[in-house]
């Protein structure tokens, strides 16, 4: 195991120097064919991790995570994930994986939710361990493996999260005067030499939605949409968009919806 | 031909008093935003605030109505600043080395961009989304390929000044354009975007060169 990823990290570093040389997309398929290894996808250590640390008693209210309802019951987590976002009566909002593990996390343990935004991804300059919010979700999205993205559309705060979550997806902010669509509305396009999903294309999205949280090379770290969310926002020059906030969840609702159908691959592994 | 249809969609609705025209849902959209980002050390909320031209091509979705986009094209034309003396031809070796740059302006407290990194400025990022020297594969395809654009135009001052223009303020002539307002927006300074011009334009520059 160990062998096969150093194996794959020097193989993929190789290809990545050579393919501005090699001039074509043949050398970024192989790669991409290699990052689709399963064996050699790290992303299995950091669920390992997520399930150690749900069933670790913690906080100040010593208690695990065992007991939070992410929408099919306390502690039922086989399938949770392929039903999210979706409307939670206790806080009464739409909810993604990241924003109820934060409700879950400050009601059963009694953390402190502002302590845990403000470290909430681990930075990949310093090579740092994917944090507790990070490990946590990567296993609960874990459970629904295999399953379909099948995110309920039937409370009202659900319709309107969807709605609203598509047209804040084509609102153009910042000194770039970037919207999400700018990038993502239009088959086949590219910044540099990285693909970028098109929302609006079933299979496209559907390949894209159904292989996150990812395992990303350049971040030596597990993702989440969430993450994802704050790195887009990040490119465009916005503030810092909050972590599990009323926007980002919008969002992951309206690109979980499009991606209705797709087949959760879990793990997945990216660039 | 797209404005067209919307017109004559817009018109159908009117005579069948159908309900059906797309919701407006700015005011929600503000709201969500309002409610997602918070001030503090290294943000500049002032950056969620949109102008006029992002309501509007955030509103239609970028395909704004006929007399949206004339609003457009003539509020934005007047933004447009030359550097001094209007020489709009800069430095091309200048300009290269803004075109490869993608540096500057990430903001926020967990990787902000840092000004010691910075010289020379904030980058034009063009490699991002154009194709430009033919010998740089690694181009994306958002927005046109620019490879032998002075050689196919030529330098004369019309195409230098339309160049300029386009660089400093793309939705001059297209409204809801892709680009970023480079120049009005602040992320170039007048003679940067001549630079640039140079480098498009100059046939001494190596985009030019077969």
């Amino acid at each position: 195991m160990k062998q096969n990823l150093m194996l794959t990290g020097t193989a993929a570093l190789a290809i990545v120097l050579a393919a501005p040389s090699a001039m074509g997309e043949a050398s970024v398929e192989e790669y991409r064919a290699m990052l689709a290894d399963k064996d050699a996808n790290p992303g299995f250590l950091v669920i390992d991790q997520g399930e150690a640390l749900f069933k670790t008693k913690r906080g100040p209210k010593n208690a695990s995570l065992e007991k939070c309802d992410f929408g099919l019951g306390p502690g039922k987590l086989k399938g949770a994930y392929a039903q999210l976002p979706r409307y939670f009566k206790d806080t009464k909002r739409v909810q993604d994986v990241e924003s109820r593990l934060l409700t879950c996390m400050v009601s059963l343990q009694g953390f402190d939710e502002a302590e845990i935004k403000k470290k909430t991804f681990a930075d990949q300059r310093y090579n740092e361990t994917n944090t507790d919010i990070e490990m946590l979700a990567a296993y609960v999205a874990y459970q629904s493996n295999g399953m379909k993205i099948t995110p309920p559309l039937k409370h009202p705060a659900e319709k309107e999260a969807l709605k609203v979550g598509e047209a804040y997806f084509w609102n153009r902010h910042g000194p770039m005067d970037f919207s999400c669509a700018t990038c993502h509305a239009e088959d086949g396009k590219r910044v540099r030499l990285q693909n970028l999903v098109n929302v609006y294309n079933k299979k496209d999205i559907q390949a894209t939605m159904s292989t996150w949280p990812t395992y990303r090379v350049s971040h030596g770290a597990m993702r989440n949409m969430q993450h994802r969310m704050w790195d887009c926002h990040w490119q465009m020059r916005t503030p810092d968009i909050e972590f599990g906030s009323p926007a980002t969840t919008a969002l992951i609702s309206f690109l979980t919806h499009q991606a209705k159908g797709g087949t959760y691959d879990l793990p997945g592994m990216k660039r | 031909m797209k404005n067209h249809t919307l017109i004559l969609s817009a018109l159908l609705a009117g005579a069948f008093g159908t309900a059906h025209a797309a919701e407006d849902l700015s005011g929600k959209v503000e709201k969500l935003v309002a409610s997602s980002f918070k001030p503090g050390e290294g943000q500049d909320m002032s950056r969620l605030t949109q102008d006029e031209t992002q309501k509007i091509c955030s509103k239609t979705r970028n395909n704004p109505s006929a007399k949206e986009a004339d609003a457009i094209n003539t509020r934005e034309r007047a933004t447009i600043k030359y550097p001094d003396g209007k020489k709009l031809m800069g430095d091309w070796k200048n300009g290269e080395k803004l075109v490869k740059g993608g540096f500057g302006m990430r903001i926020g407290a967990i990787e902000p961009d840092k000004a010691d990194k910075q010289k020379g400025g904030n980058g034009g990022n063009c490699y991002a989304c154009h194709a430009l020297d033919p010998k740089e594969v690694a181009a994306g395809n958002i927005g046109p390929s620019l490879t032998g654009y002075g050689a196919l135009r030529g330098a004369s001052d019309d195409i230098v000044t339309y160049t300029y223009d386009k660089l400093y303020n793309a939705q001059a002539t297209v409204a809801c354009s892709s680009m970023p307002r480079m120049g009005h927006n602040g992320i170039l300074t007048p003679a940067q975007v001549a630079d640039i011009t140079a480098y498009l334009v100059s046939p001494e520059s190596p985009l030019n060169q077969k």
